[in-house]
């Protein structure tokens, strides 16, 4: 997967969920849209461009992949 | 007494519903909803509401009443004098269909007075008629049945000459206007003004030199006509006839089903002739107890059916290993082990996940559950999608996270109840015209209209229409606008607070309220990036939000010029914002209305063609519904989300995804970045296309499954207000099989049993499986016409309406929607902006009314440019136009129109070869990846000569033509 593309898309859902007022949930949010709607390689390979520095994503995008790390890659390769 | 309650035809027979002339009985004039009032007609005791004309009230005792000009679909208008009675009391001979009824009024309708003065009125009709030897009107028509009936021996009177030698008017491919068989009854003007609101048809001249004219007595081609063909429904002589009962005589034979073009789902009744597997089709009507369509239809339906039996029809199974090669036509065993092995090889070596599917929104409910059931049970894996990835996903996201459920709120008729409309990024005219015909019909009876869209849409100023508010935005800045609706909104105190506090969660309504309250999103301050004057927002949101004089009924309908953008979810949740917090939701009216684009787009996403959802929007993590499924399909479910088509096409281009099943659907033609997907298809080991023509996909394909069109299967597509209506198998597949018959091949060569007999059985499943779908059989479709869903013990005859008293969520929630502008925007490099969208006459990808007559109104797409964009560009009406965005380009002739905003560029996309896809960018919607068609950057300038795409398009397209011409059947390729 083109990962420009992917950072693109992640920091576009970042976008949405950045204008909440609870930090917490918005991070959360992040995590779930993900979790929910990518399938398990372009998770995999987003949480492993953050483990690689994250770089292009913004930061509440970064931050919300790597505290939901396991929660996100797919059962099989945790 | 409720008396608009639709008669419903009660003993169906499933094969061949509805005889002919069963079910047809036309009451007249309206029905009406009143006080019950009894009267006597011949003596017999009659009971109907109020208001109810005397000729209703004795067609529905079952007495017939003459009559020519009357007709229940129209007011009374009184001008054939055929429907004379007597009235106890009254003296003269009143017209039946203008007299209400009275109570104690006794009516006589038949008397050897009456007979005399209709076989007179008759006779002077006849005076100047043609007439075959024994005297009746040539036509095969309600006329000459009505001479015959009267009994008129004679024409005491000159042979009249005013209307028998005037020219026919052909110049309409699909119905010709002979005047010599006119009678002036104005039943096609009063359709043309009140069923389609086009105002095309008036009379000219008086008394016996009247006669219909079109526009301004011109031919009806050259008119402002659009060929709804309501005027050839409403005349009773014949006078406007389909040319293709002209060629082919009366039908013999009627079926009803569902009409395969937009979201709107007409009703129609097929009228073949001949006996067989094949009999000819020689009309589509309308069909009067169609709910979603009221006996009304559109160019598209009523007369581009043609391609159905088109000469370019695929029907033999192909395959070939490269896409460089000739295709080899080959038994259907063949074709089906061929790709059963290639996508079995692929999973073999690159994993379960290396393949997946699309299901058609073209094709049944029942067809698309099993396409979704195959990859799911049989591939093993979640990558299937459908066409509403690159329309209506936001409407799925956006409602489904506010409101609770994925679809719209209403039913069509609810508009009939709106105060005020709120038309956003859609042009009903164009892509739902039978939905657009009802609004304008509202509109006209006093409903205030405000339209949101970057383009003057003709309901701007339609006859007898006019929007109270025009917000021509700048494309993508949808979010900014609703935003500051919502701003004024709140900050003028015009919420509905009770409705909110008893409906709503409270905190993320608090959250809202304090976020769109902020000045930032004020319609001044946003005025720089909308284009919109504030104090137009301003006034739309007063209106939207407290109606007129107490009226505030509001409803909300929108398109693909809301879901197709980069904020495409977030301006769904907008829409839902706003609804709720004027309390716009829960009864007639009012709602949020997406307006959706093909025939069963809704359909296939409630049969779980998403990647995330099981049939009835349930998310596979889900493991209780994942069990329910896994034990009745017998196999271990995936819980993880599958790829959407952009991402099928990035794992295309990265190796890990190379197989697809794509059922109706042509994904080169009408995905953005054609380049792209080109390269995606290319890239890919086994591409199978499955649909009736060799369309742009298949060019690209390995194997060639030839489809069924709606008339050779049975099944239901669902419209865009959840109705469930049946499609009913009208002739055999050219093929040989349905396409729910080859998805079931496919899967027992795959080595998943599947074992349906009918369609009725996968519907049984699904029922089983669907909560939302548990009441719903084809033996109650027959009984009741069609179902809204949710349909089951608690609403058992469907559900009109949703969220009454309570949400699905349960309470409703408001989302923060923060506007961001999109990638897309206007650069000194590409300073214009392309927003893309529909003509009437063709449909999507056009691969159906390209096919047809319907191109003599549009053979090409052409690009609108506004004349101040065009002068700067030195290019004038008619000159080839390049466009070129970062992604492609393309070059369309030019249409010079001040219907755009300067600074803005439109055109369609029904002709491959025009590219308008070349140009569209891989920018998309943050939430669904539904691809921002309507907002890319682009520059214009004149130009000479194709693009180099065209060119290489033209070259590739010209070669795969010529591999499909010299195809070898199986026995000839084998002896080389």
């Amino acid at each position: 997967m083109d990962i420009d593309n992917l950072v693109r898309m992640a920091n576009r859902i970042g976008e949405f969920f950045a204008a909440m007022p609870d930090a917490q949930e918005a991070q959360a949010g992040i995590a779930g849209h993900l979790q929910r709607f990518w399938e398990p390689r372009m998770r995999r390979e987003i949480v492993a461009h953050v483990e690689r520095g994250g770089a292009g994503l913004s930061e509440i995008v970064r931050q919300a992949i790597a505290s939901n790390r396991d929660r996100l890659l797919p059962a099989q390769t945790r | 007494m409720q008396a608009t309650e639709l008669r419903r035809p009660t003993d169906a027979d499933p094969e061949r519903w509805v005889p002919y002339g069963h079910g047809d009985t036309d009451y007249g004039t309206p029905a009406r909803a009143g006080t019950a009032l009894t009267l006597t007609i011949d003596e017999r005791e009659v009971t109907v509401p109020s208001g109810t004309s005397v000729m209703r009230a004795a067609i529905e005792a079952g007495i017939a009443v003459p009559k020519l000009c009357a007709t229940d679909s129209l007011e009374a208008f009184g001008s054939c004098r055929l429907c004379l009675v007597e009235i106890e009391g009254r003296k003269g001979y009143p017209a039946s269909c203008t007299t209400p009824v009275e109570a104690g009024m006794k009516v006589r309708t038949r008397s050897a007075r009456l007979d005399k003065l209709r076989r007179g009125v008759m006779e002077l009709y006849l005076s100047d008629h043609p007439l075959d030897e024994s005297g009746l009107p040539t036509a095969d028509s309600a006329f000459r049945d009505l001479a015959q009936s009267l009994g008129v021996k004679q024409v005491r009177y000159g042979r009249g000459t005013a209307h028998l030698a005037e020219a026919k008017d052909e110049s309409n491919p699909y119905f010709a206007y002979d005047p010599a068989k006119c009678i002036v009854c104005y039943r096609c003007v009063r359709a043309c003004e009140d069923i389609q609101g086009t105002y095309a048809l008036t009379v000219s001249g008086r008394g016996f030199a009247a006669r219909i004219a079109a526009g301004q007595g011109e031919p009806f081609m050259t008119s402002e006509c659009v060929s709804c063909g309501a005027c050839v429904a409403s005349c009773p002589t014949g006078s406007l006839l389909e040319k293709s009962v002209i060629a082919h005589g009366r039908p013999e034979r009627t079926t009803v089903t569902t009409c395969a073009y937009c979201g709107v789902g007409c009703s129609f009744k097929v009228e073949t002739k001949g006996e067989g597997p094949s009999p000819r089709v020689i009309r589509m009507v309308p069909y009067r107890y169609g709910r979603a369509n009221e006996g009304h239809a559109c160019v598209k339906g009523r007369f581009a059916w043609g391609y159905a039996t088109h000469k370019d029809r695929v029907t033999q199974p192909m395959i070939r290993d490269r896409i460089s090669e000739p295709w080899r036509e080959v038994s259907w065993d063949e074709a089906i082990a061929f790709a059963a092995g290639r996508l079995r090889a692929i999973q073999a070596r690159h994993g379960r996940d290396a393949i997946g599917g699309i299901t058609s929104s073209r094709c049944t409910n029942e067809e698309t559950y099993l396409v979704q059931k195959l990859v799911r049970a049989a591939f093993g894996n979640n990558n299937v999608d459908t066409c509403a990835r690159v329309c209506h996903s936001p409407t799925g996201y956006g409602l489904k996270q506010t409101l609770g459920e994925s679809a719209g709120t209403q039913e069509f008729r609810s508009v009939e109840k709106a105060d005020v409309i709120m038309l956003i990024g859609a042009n009903p005219t164009e892509g739902h015209p039978v939905f657009a015909s009802r609004l304008k019909r509202r509109l006209r009876r006093g409903a205030r209209l405000i339209v949101i869209d970057p383009r003057r849409i003709e309901l701007v100023d339609a006859p007898h229409v006019k929007a109270d508010f025009h917000l021509q935005l700048r494309p993508g800045s949808n979010v900014a606008v609703l935003n500051s609706l919502a701003h004024v909104i709140v900050t003028e105190g015009r919420l509905d607070e009770r409705f909110v506090a008893e409906r709503c969660e409270d905190r993320a309504f608090a959250q809202w309220r304090d976020f769109v309250a902020g000045a930032e999103n004020s319609p001044e301050a946003m005025q720089p990036c909308t284009g919109v004057p504030a104090s137009l927002v301003r006034g739309a949101a007063r209106l939207y939000a407290t109606g007129v004089d107490g009226r505030r009924n509001a409803a909300i309908y929108y398109g693909l010029g809301v879901t197709e953008h980069a904020q495409g979810s977030t301006a769904v949740m907008g829409i839902a914002n706003l609804a709720m917090a004027t309390g716009n939701v829960g009864r007639e009216g009012v709602g949020v209305n997406p307006l959706r684009g093909q025939n069963n787009v809704q359909g296939s996403c409630d049969m779980g063609s998403f990647p995330h959802e099981l049939p009835g929007y349930r998310h596979v993590s889900d493991a209780t519904v994942r069990g329910m499924f896994e034990s009745a399909w017998g196999v271990a479910l995936s819980p993880e989300p599958g790829l959407r088509i952009p991402n099928m096409f990035e794992a295309a281009l990265d190796g890990s995804f190379r197989g697809l099943y794509c059922q109706g659907e042509d994904l080169l033609q009408s995905d953005p970045n054609t380049q792209h997907v080109a390269a995606a298809l290319a890239a890919m080991d086994c591409v199978i296309v499955q649909d009736i023509f060799m369309n742009e996909t298949a060019k690209c394909a390995h194997v060639f499954l030839p489809g069924a069109s709606f008339l050779e299967k049975d099944g239901t597509f669902t419209n865009a207000e959840r109705r469930v209506s049946r499609v009913r198998k009208v002739m055999e597949p050219l093929s040989g099989y349905a396409d729910w018959e080859v998805t079931q091949r496919l899967a027992n060569t795959l080595g998943y049993p599947m074992r349906y007999a009918h369609p009725r059985e996968i519907m049984a499943e699904i029922a089983a499986l669907t909560p939302t779908f548990a009441g719903v059989t084809y033996e109650k479709l027959d009984r009741l016409g069609s179902l809204q869903w949710p349909c089951n013990d608690a609403a058992p005859e469907g559900t009109p309406t949703m969220h009454v008293d309570s949400f699905v969520r349960g309470k409703g929630r408001f989302f923060i929607t923060r506007y961001v502008p999109s990638d897309e925007k206007s650069t000194r490099r590409y300073p214009l902006l392309l927003t893309t969208g529909r003509v009437l006459t063709q449909y999507n990808v056009g691969a159906q009314t390209r096919r047809t007559e319907n191109v003599r109104w549009q053979h090409e797409d052409v690009l609108e440019i506004h004349p101040h964009d065009a002068e700067a560009r030195g290019i004038a009406e008619g000159d080839w136009a390049g466009v070129e965005s970062r992604a492609g380009r393309t070059v369309l002739r030019a249409r010079v129109t001040d219907r755009v905003a300067a600074g803005v560029v439109y055109t369609t996309f029904h002709f491959p070869e025009s590219g308008a896809n070349v140009i569209t960018t891989d920018s998309s919607d943050w939430a669904t990846n539904c691809p921002e068609y309507k907002v890319t950057a682009v520059q214009v300038s004149k130009v000479a000569q194709p693009s180099a795409w065209q060119r290489r398009y033209r070259r590739f397209s010209a070669e795969q033509e010529s591999l499909f011409e010299h195809r070898r059947h199986a026995d000839e390729a084998a002896a080389k």
